[in-house]
């Protein structure tokens, strides 16, 4: 370890405890899924860790998509948000297993989906559900189950793009995975 | 021809078939049939540079010579690359790029499977996580053979046609591996002696649903990924990925 991150620990005038966790947490509800912004980095449940390493708040992130080229942007605004909070050189890593799951999602997260006209996952994730993609998915904005997939995918890799038969409104999906 | 130890090679066989198909897939922006099938493409193409940055990255790490996902994705030269000869074809009409994708999608999807449970668990973590972006990438491909074997009578023409075209190239999915089975015997990985089995068996599955024949069993020839005898494709998609970092070393946004 460098000798000036020695002097510049995240330690330092704080009591390095569980408050501190607890207020990073609360610090990471506000930082918000750059693609999605009504949802957080809590909600999505891709923080899957924060401790306390060698003076440092040590936060353990698991990306969704392999792909998803919001994954640096959000780390960088983990790191951003802690610091502007006072933990002045927190650590941020990746961890892949175990995978992400739509699982993970919150119930706020998926009520916030909804009301931002996103149709959150429907049921939980597993291979058959992948396999079939037989699952009636609900119209975010009228509440009716006689929608259909117009495409497999959305805007982003992790939505597929539906339309509401009684509404006639198009709306995205937040795929099950 | 080989520079590196067997599970190099191997980390590099799945990476650079996953990026040389994204590559090909790009190509379609602006020219798909249908804007929801380009953005389908460049999706299916996101999640496989993704699945390529994660086996370049655990490479980079083996090789250690201060080698990054970058500079195997751009630094090296055709004959380095591992890529399947399947994913290097041209994309063709929309039937040749689905039947590809088809054929690479259910690959993926059983050796993945596979590789689920390796002993090496970087490769566990990286297959699981892959997995399931490759089972919605196969749902789809799987649908589109269906649609348009079972489709219109020109559809159909063009998928018999389309398998014609690249099925000679899916000898390699097929193929035992020494490499391979040294491997799975040092257990890093499980054996994926039945990967041929399984493969065909998906491919009999849904050709038979397409109304599509299944050709005879494809026959080894001269070109192989495994020591870089690519077919003259590869060359020039290599000339315009790479352009960029090679007329511009190090430039980056």
């Amino acid at each position: 370890m460098p000798a000036g991150e020695l002097i510049a620990t995240d330690q330092q005038g704080r009591s390095g405890g569980e408050a501190d966790i607890q207020y990073a947490y609360s610090v990471l509800e506000e930082v918000m899924d750059p693609e999605v912004p009504v949802v957080s980095v809590m909600d999505l449940g891709i923080v899957r860790d924060i401790s306390w390493a060698d003076g440092h708040l040590f936060v353990v992130v698991t990306p969704t998509y392999s792909g998803c080229p919001a994954t640096e942007y959000i780390e960088t605004s983990i790191r951003d948000a802690l610091q502007n909070a006072g933990f002045s050189h927190p650590k941020v890593a990746q961890r892949l297993d175990p995978a992400w799951t739509t699982d993970w999602i919150n119930e706020q997260g998926r009520n916030r989906l909804k009301a931002y006209g996103i149709a959150p996952p429907v049921g939980s994730s597993s291979k058959r559900s992948l396999l079939s993609g037989i699952t009636p998915v609900e119209c975010p904005n009228c509440g009716s189950e006689d929608t259909e997939q117009l495409s497999e995918f959305g805007s982003t890799a992790c939505k597929s793009l539906y339309r509401c038969k009684f509404c006639l409104e198009p709306f995205d999906y937040f795929k099950c995975i | 021809m080989t520079k590196y130890d067997e599970l190099t090679e191997f980390l590099l066989r799945l990476g650079d078939s996953a990026l040389i198909h994204a590559q090909r897939l790009c190509e379609w922006t602006g020219r798909a049939p249908a804007l929801e099938e380009e953005m389908g493409m460049m999706n299916v193409g996101l999640d496989l540079v993704g699945q390529a940055r994660n086996w370049y990255e655990y490479a980079a790490e083996r090789i250690n010579d201060g080698t990054d996902a970058d500079t195997l994705a751009f630094r090296r030269d055709e004959r380095a690359f591992r890529n399947l000869l399947l994913v290097e074809q041209p994309n063709g009409d929309f039937a040749v790029t689905m039947t590809k994708q088809f054929f690479y999608d259910a690959w993926q999807f059983h050796l993945l499977t596979m590789l689920k449970d390796a002993g090496d668990e970087r490769i566990a973590a990286i297959a699981t996580k892959s997995l399931k972006e490759v089972t919605y990438h196969l749902r789809r491909s799987s649908q589109w053979v269906e649609r348009l074997g079972d489709g219109t009578e020109e559809s159909h023409q063009r998928m018999e046609k389309a398998i014609d075209t690249v099925w000679r190239f899916t000898f390699e999915l097929v193929e035992k591996s020494d490499a391979e089975l040294v491997l799975s015997e040092s257990g890093n990985i499980p054996a994926l002696s039945e990967l041929p089995e399984q493969w065909l068996a998906t491919v009999n599955n849904v050709f038979a649903k397409a109304t599509l024949t299944v050709p005879d069993e494809p026959s080894a020839f001269y070109l192989s990924a495994r020591t870089g005898m690519h077919s003259e494709h590869l060359g020039m998609l290599l000339a315009e990925m790479q352009f960029l970092q090679r007329a511009y070393p190090d430039a980056s946004w």
